[in-house]
């Protein structure tokens, strides 16, 4: 079973099995036991034509608008948010709007190119667990993730910036 | 000047730590090139045609004398004993090894000083007017803003992967604009409201390289507590919607272009609707907080030394020159603002040995309050300086070659380091400088032509500044030939304007010789009270073709 790494640096076993868009004229194969996330776009379509007993999650693009999602996020067990290469620094911004903006407070993923260096910035957005790329070594993912004890500005995960913590 | 606390302290150190880990699974091959390079770039390191360099932040171009002293020595230590001033105010190293630089950062940190952001897809050091807080004309202290805004952007978790390099610039005179602003991809001017209320006026959308461009005003008024909101926002929409296809439109100002400034406008502002008063909106305190940081030095109460400096001008002409040339109005009585000449013909412009910053930094503490400012043209400025000290300070400054009186002037060129030491250049740039300098050495005649921005670019990227020089100059490559193509016309002021291509290029050896015709057509032209970018302005590039091209 894939490891996922934790906000808190622990590694969990998990099986959520990211199903990617079907090609033209192709429906979508979801896995028969193992719970699935499925690209945002197709669950938006008719988000309640789709029932995965194992459990159902969706996954975005980085250019995808997590605005419209609007109203249902938290109908959703799991969603996930795909960095196509790490230098695509979208995926940051919906992470806040997800959270800050549109409230959603279920488990939110980092997939795709997902590095150590890059952790703690995911985790300041919002996201609370990572799969990380498979060639990077998972037992150094919790030192990156605290590479910094404190932040100069508010995100998702204070939204108190530092010039009114020192005024306390 | 701005003061770190614990905090920052805390910070920087885990910072240094950081790199020092990055850089050991670096070397010992766990992460890709193309996964270390953001973030060595993060912290300044680059690699050039020749070695790595290192860009070191000097947040809008303050120095203090210890932290001079300590550039010094680290140039003298670990790299070939001098350094490079940048256009962004900013300190470059040109040799540094790669494994010495986590050590370089450590030893930059114990004097509050790093490189971080100087460099890569994320916010730059934030710039402003070489001579805030010492001029009568700022509506109000631009540094404490300035400051508000590089802590804001330092590790900036959402922005520290944008489509491309995003540059913030500040300017608070309302008679000038030395910083520029209207050529960066956000340009805020300070204003008052009619309600004597302090904000900004914001450009964005401006820049230099492929297509220059000058920002558009997207909002004339945002009051002041709002400007990390508002400035969250703009970064927003460009991290969203800026292009990451195609490097040469990654720029904000394309994304600007493509929908409009009204349209960009609009979508900032909408977003804006939903942070505008959330906690980061600054709040009366801390503003007046960072403002106790730059408040005036222990200024004596004197009286202008109005007949001392006659008197000594009188009796020495070189003074007297440098005395208008390099030595500004300050806004307390009795007080100068000396502009340090660094660039002297036979040495590349805009470098500095050792053994200078180390004078420098004694000059700062006999003569401006241990304090010294690193300017857009590259020089050094001396911001509190008595004016009965100007004469001693003035003799100190002669030996030292510091003293050379071609502020403004066309000598006072602006420079990129170009092929020689550029790896993206097309053409050399300071053998450009040096034979227009040369051709261009008696300094009455200089004066006579009064202020001219000659700016030097050895390629697209345009790190000279060429589109705004008032007489451009870029590098081309021909065939594998460097050549040399002008423009004229352009401006960085409140007027700012993209210069106009000239026409076909020049060979090297003839770029002396053309500057010199150019120079002809204004001195032939010009009215009275003509600076050349009146001339030009009034009677068009034509008469200045008609004579180079002859
Ligand atoms: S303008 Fe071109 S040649 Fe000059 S420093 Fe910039 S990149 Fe290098």
């Amino acid at each position: 079973m894939p490891e996922i790494i934790t906000q808190d640096g622990t590694i969990k076993q998990d099986d959520w099995v990211l199903v990617s868009r079907p090609e033209e004229g192709e429906s979508l194969q979801l896995p028969e036991k193992q719970p699935a996330l499925i690209p945002m776009d197709i669950w938006l379509a008719d988000p309640h034509a789709i029932v995965h007993k194992p459990g159902l999650g969706i996954w975005l693009e980085s250019h995808d608008e997590p605005e419209r999602l609007e109203g249902m996020v938290n109908d959703l067990p799991l969603i996930a948010v795909n960095f196509p290469k790490f230098s695509d620094g979208r995926g940051y911004s919906i992470g806040r709007l997800l959270r800050e903006r549109l409230g959603y407070r279920n488990e939110l993923r980092a997939v795709g190119d997902v590095l150590l260096d890059q952790l703690q910035f995911m985790k300041r957005c919002g996201f609370d667990s990572y799969a990380l790329r498979p060639d990077k070594d998972i037992n150094k993912a919790a030192r990156c993730l605290n590479f910094f004890s404190q932040s100069y500005q508010a995100a998702t995960d204070t939204d108190i910036p530092l010039f009114r913590r020192r005024a306390g | 000047m701005y003061v770190y606390d614990e905090h920052d302290r805390q910070i920087l150190a885990e910072r240094v730590a950081q790199f020092r880990d990055q850089t050991n699974r670096a070397l010992a091959g766990e992460l890709e090139e193309d996964e270390f390079l953001p973030l060595r770039l993060q912290n300044g390191l680059y690699v050039q045609r020749l070695a790595p360099m290192l860009r070191i932040c000097v947040p809008y171009g303050m120095l203090r004398s210890d932290q001079i002293r300590r550039l010094a020595r680290i140039t003298r230590d670990y790299d070939k004993g001098y350094a490079h001033f940048t256009t962004r105010q900013n300190v470059q190293l040109n040799w540094p090894a790669i494994e010495d630089v986590p050590d370089i950062l450590e030893e930059l940190s114990e004097v509050e000083m790093h490189a971080n952001q100087t460099s890569g897809n994320c916010i730059r050091n934030t710039t402003t007017d070489q001579f805030a807080g010492v001029q009568d004309d700022e509506i109000a202290d631009p540094r404490p803003y300035c400051e508000i805004i590089h802590q804001w952007s330092t590790y900036h978790p959402e922005f520290a992967f944008l489509p491309r390099k995003f540059k913030v610039a500040v300017n608070a005179s309302e008679r000038t604009d030395r910083a520029a602003i209207q050529v960066h991809d956000i340009g805020l001017q300070m204003v008052r409201n009619d309600k004597g209320e302090l904000g900004f006026r914001v450009h964005v959308g401006g820049g230099l390289g492929r297509t220059p461009m000058v920002g558009p005003v997207i909002r004339e008024f945002l009051p002041e507590p709002d400007l990390l909101t508002y400035l969250e926002a703009i970064l927003r929409v460009y991290n969203r919607y800026g292009r990451r296809d195609n490097k040469y439109k990654a720029r904000i100002k394309i994304l600007v272009k493509a929908l409009t400034p009204e349209g960009f406008a609009e979508k900032v502002e909408k977003e804006w609707e939903h942070t505008r008063n959330s906690p980061t909106r600054l709040t009366r305190e801390a503003i007046e907080r960072m403002q106790g940081y730059f408040t005036a030095p222990d200024y004596q109460a004197l009286d202008n030394a109005t007949d001392l400096l006659a008197q000594q001008r009188f009796e020495h002409r070189a003074f007297d020159q440098w005395l208008s040339h390099n030595v500004t109005t300050h806004k307390k009585p009795g007080y100068a603002i000396v502009t340090l000449t660094v660039k002297e013909t036979g040495t590349p412009p805009d470098d500095v040995s050792d053994r200078q910053l180390e004078q420098i930094a004694d000059l700062a503490d006999e003569y401006s309050f241990g304090e010294a400012r690193v300017t857009h043209h590259q020089n050094v400025v001396l911001a509190d300086v008595r004016q009965d000290r100007l004469f001693e300070l003035w003799q100190a400054l002669q030996p030292i070659g510091f003293a050379t009186p071609n502020l403004d002037t066309l000598t006072d060129v602006i420079c990129c380091p170009g092929g020689d030491y550029c790896a993206l250049a097309n053409a050399k740039s300071i053998p450009v400088a040096e034979s227009i300098q040369r051709r261009f050495d008696d300094l009455d005649y200089l004066y006579d032509l009064g202020r001219i921005d000659l700016n030097i670019s050895g390629c697209m990227n345009a790190c000279g500044h060429h589109h705004v020089g008032h007489i451009g100059v870029l590098g081309v490559d021909k065939k594998g030939e460097e050549f040399y193509q002008i423009s004229l016309g352009g401006s960085s002021q409140h007027d700012a304007s993209i210069g106009k291509i000239l026409g076909p290029s020049f060979a090297r050896d003839d770029m002396p010789e053309v500057v010199a015709k150019l120079i002809g057509v204004y001195v032939e032209k010009r009215t009275e009270e003509e600076e050349f970018l009146d001339t030009y302005r009034r009677i068009g590039i034509q008469p200045f073709k008609e004579k180079v091209y002859a």
